[in-house]
Parts: structure tokens; sequence; C-alpha cells
């Protein structure tokens, strides 16, 4: 049988629904809340990054102007229960909420002042005396494990060494191979410290109150339901008691997904008072106090033949985890080998807690393995006298050759590496590009070509994050309002998932509202977050709409007594196929369904509404992209700067291609902002150094070059629509697309490129140092 | 620290005397005082222009204002930007060109433009990026902005 409704809206970029509020100032952002009674925090924190509190004495700040109350741990001691998120499990608790004895990092919360403003809740914060017993901190985390000073001595840890998982080969025969091959590759490869750094800071308004014995949550955050869940635990309520709502979210990243110990500070700050209490965070909070993320290196190996095969790779990877860690997301090792043929892989593991802000999810959280491959890949290519573009294509998968399963037991199938690694060296002009940076080379300028290749395991398994849910319910006025269990932070989701519930009803873009991150209306999700909204959501709200017009049919069906199978929709019209004139609006069939419902036949309840819930057919959904990249470097600054930048993708069907473009260009620029502006600094004794957005640089228009970007499409088979999920590659790709642009760039001079940053003060250095060699 | 002053402005058309602080800035009284919550917050330290707002016709950081320096001004937000039906030509753009994703620092983004090209009727590519380097964006890549500034600028002279 046909299908009785025809495709318009997926693939086309329609105009987003989310833009009219945002663009006229009416976006509701938890900054824009408030309710009545509403009083302010501000919390005191440490001012060093390791110490014992000998005293606090917050008896000033208890008596200045405004002040409704200051909390130090002994008020909240007891007053709270389990502190676990689903996705990660019981383990994971998030640490107090306030100080109690000692401090592990500079920004560790130490007191919540609450009062009548934000400025003066400020003022108290100024007039708590703290006396600390410094302690020498651990903030390099390459030799923490080895580190006598412990960061949870306090805890009765023995050492710094979180997660251990000594050297594990994935094939039996790796040490005969890499004693075999001809060329042995061994590079150490560092990526720097940088962060999510969303426009919108943290931010919650709590409001408990008594006798109604609600808790009510505005919080800026990327899943409200596991938010909910986790404070019912908290504060052991039923799930029905609590009601946590997040209208519009300022970019997360991955920096918003868990509750952090100030939410629930501030939680707890309202159950005590009995009145709304509104935090929103600052921006140097938000710097030195929301989850840090990358800061983790490899030494990588490489056993290569002397015609270029990679027949092993191996690393031995250290990731820094912080203090306290809101989620311990770190390179995935067997997915090092990438979308290689690399028949071969081993690795070890270290984890390790450091005196400085504790890790947390960002954008791609895995995705050291294609950092340390790619850039170990260049290195590799240097050392053995071949291009780069002709070692990966030597190496990568094609789709023709799919199904293959790797060394760490990913089966890759519809996914194109080599093909897009092509289409992007075609769109570059790569061998014009070699000649034309052979010819600046005799002008004293310095060119460099980089690229990256990967595959991206979007809309994984673990744990929450298998499945999405949707409700659909088309209303007596024809109209279509979607419940989505998702939680946008940017994403366009109103629109993506209108596009497909329009085309599968059979109405217009404009007939569909989407409702989502309201936990009292929507079906339960973990979150939006890991490039699950298009596979997963996108599932639930097909399979959704698809129930709800089978409804429809059936209602109309017996309405005009024809057969279900004979009718069409189109533009909320259902009619008898071929016979135009035998036709019902949506609207008359919905009145028929709601206020008529008796006169329908015994099987057919009434009501036009669905609720589904949607799993993929596997896990994950892979999808790729190949990065490339041209850098020029100032033979006298030092500064790069980015001449062209090419993306080619595969996500599969595109819902919306400005969509899709929009989420490419965001994550590139967060991954080369990485690279050649951001870096998240400590000093030795851990002191935060970058502070400010006039030390902690993001790349602005100034800075940001054209990004150019190709599209092929293999179609996956996990979900109906044919999606992959593409929200995280950009940010995936760029960080060594770029840095191996800049080691290319330098190539001539004798510089080995294996870490970031690469600003002009580190290329200078990196220069100078192999200069001094070669006198 | 608690002496109030009153001050007199005009925002957005309306004459409004609001009663603050002297360390009140001008962005916290939009946005507590007078109920304006379209203009961001993002630094308050005068780097990342969301907060940015028309005063006297030019573009200002409101965190770095404070509410007593604009007595007697003119004060224009994103919400007076916005015609009675539909949207300005720097919105329109902005939507066609998908120059916004989360939506936080568009308020800014939008006054900043708008503002520059009231000024430069004719500027180039360059101009624009240059224009637009104060204003940070962390979801779109700046693509689509520095699009629809292009976009808007053709616009407004084709009219």
């Amino acid at each position: 049988m046909s299908s009785p409704v025809a495709a318009r809206f997926v693939g086309s970029a329609v105009h987003r629904k989310e833009d009219r509020r945002l663009l006229t100032g009416h976006g509701q952002y938890v900054a824009d809340a408030s309710a009545p009674r509403m009083v302010h925090a501000a919390f005191l924190r440490s001012e060093l990054a390791k110490a014992r509190l000998n005293s606090v004495n917050i008896e000033a700040a208890k008596s200045a102007p405004g002040v409704i109350a200051v909390f130090l741990w002994s008020d909240f001691h007891e007053k709270f229960g389990e502190a676990w998120h689903g996705m990660l499990g019981e383990q994971l608790v998030v640490p107090p909420p306030l100080a109690i004895m000692d401090v592990r990092y500079v920004g560790d919360p130490i007191a919540l002042v609450v009062a009548e403003t934000r400025a003066l809740a400020e003022d108290a914060c100024a007039l708590i005396e703290v006396d600390y017993e410094p302690e020498q901190a651990t903030v390099d985390y390459a030799s923490a494990a080895a580190d006598s000073n412990v960061v949870h001595a306090a805890w009765g840890l023995p050492s710094n060494v979180m997660v251990e998982v000594p050297f594990t080969p994935m094939s039996a025969d790796l040490d005969e191979t890499f004693n075999s091959v001809e060329h042995v590759v061994e590079t150490t490869i560092v990526q720097n410290r940088y962060l999510c750094v969303p426009m919108e800071t943290r931010g919650v308004l709590a409001s408990w109150t008594p006798g109604l014995e609600e808790l009510d949550l505005i919080v800026a955050t990327q899943s409200v339901h596991e938010t909910r869940n986790f404070f019912a635990r908290y504060l052991g309520l039923d799930e029905g008691a609590v009601r946590v709502t997040a209208r519009d979210v300022g970019g997360g990243f991955g920096q918003k997904m868990f509750v952090y110990r100030e939410e629930c500070a501030v939680v707890l700050a309202t159950k005590l008072l009995g009145r709304p209490v509104k935090w929103i965070e600052d921006r140097l909070e938000n710097l030195t106090s929301a989850g840090h993320s990358r800061n983790e290196l490899g030494k990588v190996r490489m056993a290569i033949t002397a015609d270029g095969v990679i027949e092993a790779i191996t690393v031995d990877h250290v990731a820094d985890v912080g203090a306290y860690t809101p989620c311990p997301a770190v390179m995935d090792p067997t997915l090092l080998p990438g979308p290689y043929r690399i028949p071969r892989l081993g690795f070890s593991t270290q984890m390790v807690w450091t005196n400085t802000m504790g890790k947390a999810a960002y954008r791609g959280p895995w995705m050291f393995e294609t950092t340390a491959r790619e850039m170990a890949i260049d290195v590799a290519a240097r050392q053995i006298g071949m291009d780069p573009a002709e070692l990966r294509r030597k190496n990568l998968l094609s789709l023709a050759e799919l199904p293959f399963t790797s060394p760490g037991g990913k089966l890759f199938q519809e996914i194109t590496p080599l093909e897009t690694l092509e289409q992007a060296l075609g769109m570059l002009g790569y061998d014009e590009f070699r000649k034309e940076q052979a010819a600046a080379r005799e002008q004293g300028r310095w060119l460099g070509v980089g690229i990256c290749v990967y595959v991206e395991p979007t809309s994984m398994e673990q744990a929450t994050l298998a499945t999405e849910g949707a409700t659909i319910r088309i209303e007596s006025s024809g109209k279509v309002v979607a419940f989505l269990s998702t939680t946008s932070h940017g994403q366009s989701i109103e629109t993506t998932m209108a596009q497909i519930i329009a085309d599968q009803i059979g109405v217009g873009y404009d007939d569909v509202t989407v409702v989502q991150a309201d936990t009292q209306s929507t079906p339960y999700g973990p979150g939006t977050g890991g490039s699950r909204t298009a596979v997963i959501a996108g599932g639930a709200a097909h399979d959704a709409a698809v129930a709800v017009r089978d409804k429809v049919l059936a209602i109309a069906a017996h309405m005009m007594e024809a057969a279900p199978e004979d009718l069409q929709i189109a533009e909320g019209v259902v009619a008898v196929r071929g016979t135009p004139d035998r036709s019902l609006t949506i609207k008359e069939v919905a009145t028929q369904a709601y206020t008529n419902a008796h006169t329908l036949p015994v099987d057919v309840a009434g009501g036009l509404e669905a609720t589904i819930r949607f799993k993929p057919k596997r896990f994950p959904t892979w999808s790729n992209a190949a990065h490339v990249c041209v850098v020029e470097i100032d033979p006298e600054t030092f500064i790069p700067r980015i001449l062209r930048y090419i993306v080619s993708e595969d996500c599969g069907k595109m819902i919306n291609p400005q969509v899709v473009e929009g989420q490419i260009f965001g994550g590139v620029v967060q991954g080369l902002g990485g690279v050649l502006y951001e870096d998240f600094r400590y000093d030795t004794d851990g002191n935060p150094q970058t502070t400010t957005f006039l030390d902690y640089l993001l790349p602005t228009t100034g800075e940001t070059p054209l990004i150019e970007i190709g599209h092929l499409e293999s179609v996956s088979t996990t979900n109906p629509g044919g999606f992959k999920g593409m929200g995280e590659g950009g940010a995936i790709g760029a960080h060594a697309a770029v840095a191996n642009a800049v080691g290319d760039a330098l190539a001539h001079l004798g510089v080995n490129v294996t870490s970031t940053p690469l600003g002009p003060e580190q290329i200078f250095e990196l220069v100078q140092a192999s200069q001094k060699e070669r006198a | 620290m608690n002496d109030r002053t009153r001050v007199r402005l005009t925002v957005n058309g309306q004459p409004e005397s609001v009663e603050v602080e002297p360390r009140a800035l001008l962005a916290d009284v939009l946005r507590d005082n007078l109920g304006l919550t379209g203009t961001h917050l993002a630094c308050e330290h005068g780097v990342c222009g969301a907060c940015t707002v028309l005063i006297d016709g030019e573009a200002a950081r409101s965190c770095l204002v404070f509410a007593v320096q604009a007595e007697g001004s003119s004060v224009t937000t994103v919400e007076g930007l916005t015609p009675p039906d539909g949207l300005s030509p720097v919105q329109e753009a902005m939507r066609d060109c998908h120059g916004l994703q989360c939506g936080f620092c568009t308020p800014g983004i939008v006054v900043s433009m708008t503002a520059y090209l009231n000024d430069h009727p004719n500027p180039s590519d360059d101009d624009l990026r240059e224009a637009m380097s104060g204003n940070l964006c962390r979801c779109t890549g700046y693509q689509g902005i520095l699009a629809a500034a292009r976009q808007a600028a053709d616009r407004i002279n084709a009219i």
C-alpha cells in the first residue's frame, strides 16, 4: 500500500518556530522568570585550590542589609537524601552542596547567602570571614597519579587515581605486529582544557511552597526529567510533587546535562525558607565553577607497513577529571581506530583527580580518540615521508566494504569515510593547494593544510539514553500539539520535529505546536545531548504522528463509508484516492472524534491522541565527516589565520539542511576556538588565570572563517526517517583539523606539532625550540 | 549605598521614571524595574555584547552603563526595535539566514546590527565582519549572523 501522506516539509529549510520570540526579546530564560516573594542567592566560593577551613564567620553577613539567611554546610547536613542521576548511576554522587571541612578547588562553594536582591547577597558574601589553612594543591594531571598530595585525602583515599584500566591488548598479535612492521610511530598528543561556555550561564529559580508541599523549578538544563527525578530522590518526594520546566535555555553543549551542587544548595534553601530562591550564575563563576572539559593526553603508537598500511594503533591515555566531576566523560579508547581499516588495537586509561574544576561533558565528550588518532596520523605521515591525505586514503573504510567490525568491537555500517574525504579534498583542490603551498614557502609564507576524518557514535544506548517519547494530539480545531520528551537548548527541536509530524499527519507545518521541557505535560526523556534528537526523538515523533494519522483515517473512513486504505491526507484534508470531491477536513474528523465519539464504531475510542516511545533498531547510529582546514601563519607575529575550512559530512537524510549546517558551523567554531584562542589555565598553585572574556578568548566574527560544507546522504536504517545524529561532529573534527593545519604549515621548519593550544605564543615557542635544536 | 536616586528616561518611546541605587546598572533597571527581559546579561564585563541597547541611537553595553548615566536619554531595547506587525529587516534576515540557535546572544546581535546598518548604509563584507566582532555567539559559528547582516544591508538599501 502506498503511503497516505507525502513529505512536504522534511528536507526543507522552513522558518524556525523558535525564532519569533527569540528575535523580539520574548524568549523565556530562567533569568527572566520571577515568583511572588522571590529572594536571590549568591555563593561565597573558595579562593584557594586546597585548604582546611579553620573557621567561617558569617555573623556580619547575617546582619547585613537585606539578608534573609546565610547557609553553611551545617545548615544542610541531613536535610537531603540520595544525590545521583539515572544516566550516571548510583555510584557517582553529586558532592555536598557546600564545603564541609575543606576546599578542593578555587570556586568550591563555602556559603550561600540569600537576600532581597542579588547585589545585597553579593555585598553580604564580602562580609564573610574565612580562615583557611592552605595545603599543597595538585594541578598537573600528567603527574597527579604519583603525587603524594592527594586531592581527596580528607575522604581517606590513597591516591589521585579515580579509574585505572591497565594496558589491554584487543588483538593477540599486537607485539608481533609492532616488531615486524617497517615503521613504528610513537608520539604523545596533548589536548588542552577548553570549555563549553554557553552564553547563558547556569541558573535556577526554585520554589518550595509549604502546605502545597510541591517543588517547582525553572532551570537552565538540558534535561528537565532527569532534574525532576534527581530532586524527587534528593528531597524524598514523589516525582509528581516536583515540576521542572525550561522553556528557553541559552546553550549547554554538555555543561547543563546534570544537576550541580549549586542547584542542590538553592533547592535546600527554598525548602528551608519556604519562599522562592533564584540563583543566576555570573560569568566568573561559570568559567571557574561550571563543568570543565577536554584536558586529556595520550601516548599513541602506530605500526605502519612500508607501503603505508596501518596495522595497529595503541594509546596510553590520561584524563583530568578535576576535584569533583559532574560527568566523568572521557575518551572512548575502543573508538581510537576510528573509521579506518586498522585491524589491531590496545589501550590503557587513567582518570585522575586534581585540585581544579571538575570535568563535565562537552560536545563529543569521547572525542579525544579523534584528536589523538588524527594528530598522530599527521606525525606518522611526516615521519615516514608520506602525504597525510594519501596515508588516510590508504587506510580509510569506504561504504562499499561495510559492514566492518573494528578491533574495538564497533560494527560500522551506512557510513562514508573515504567518500567524505574525497569530497572535501575535491572541494579544496588538494593537489593544487600543495603546489600553491610550495610556491608560498619559496616566498617565505607559511601555509598548511590539516585533515581530520572521524566517525561519530550518535544516539547511543547507555543507561537512560536508548529511548524518547512523544504524545501527539489533534485538537478539536484540527490543530496539532506535540508533547516531546526533549529539552532544547538551541537545537531547533520545535522546528525539526514539527516538520516530521506535519509530513506524517498530512497537515501544514504552521498547524503544529511543539511543547517540551515541562515534566508535567511531556513524556519522560533523558535529556537533549549525545546527538540523539533527530534519530530517537524524531523516531518517537514520527511513530506517534503515524498512530494519530491512523486514527484520523479510521474515523474518516467511517464518516465517508470508505476503506481506510483508500484514503489520503494532504494539507489537512482527508480524501478518497482518485475521488477528490469525497473529502473531509481534519477539523471535521476531529469534531466527530471529540464531540460525537458515541457515533463511532465500537473499536474506535474517539479522541485523536497517541503516545509512543521509540527505540532505534540498533545502537549507535553512526554518522561521519571529513574536515579540511587551511591556515596561514604570519612568520613575524606567529598569528595563525584560517584561510579555508571545509566539511564533508554524512548525517543521512537531513530534516532541515539549514539546521544541519548551523550545527556544523557552531561545532566547528568551538573546535577551532579550542586550538587557536581558548585555553583555560591554572597556575601551579591552582589559581585560575583566565576568568573573564578578556583572558578566555572566544572566537568572534573577526577570526572565524567562511565554512564550506558538502553533504553525502547515506540513509540510516536505525530509524524510520533515515536520519543520523550530527550535533557534536563539528566540535569533534575541528580540533585535529586545525592543529594538523598548523603542524603542516610549520613542518618545513622541522616543527612537530603534537599538542594544543596553538596560539601565537605556542607557535613562537615551537619555532624557537626547533631552531635551537637545528643550531 | 542604598540611597536611591530618581532617574527619568525614555525607553522604547515611553517616558519612564524609576528610583534606583546609584550603583544600579542600566541593564538591571531595564530587566528588573521595567520588566524588559529581552536585554540579556551574559558576561557583565562589557565583552560579549548580549546586553547591547541603543542610547540616543548609539549602541551601548547596558552592563557598563549606570542607570543614573542614562538620565534624560532615550533608550531602545530589542523590544523597541520590533515593529507592531512582523519583524524588522534585521530580525527577518536573522530568521532567514539561521542567525540564531539558542537565542541568548540574539537581542544584542539584533541591536548591534541595526545600529551599525543605520549608520553605514553600504557596508562591505569585511565591514560587517568587523562591525559584528563585538558580539559573542556560541551556537552559530557566526555564519548565519554574517549572512543575515549582508541580507539586511542589501534589503535596507533596496527599500
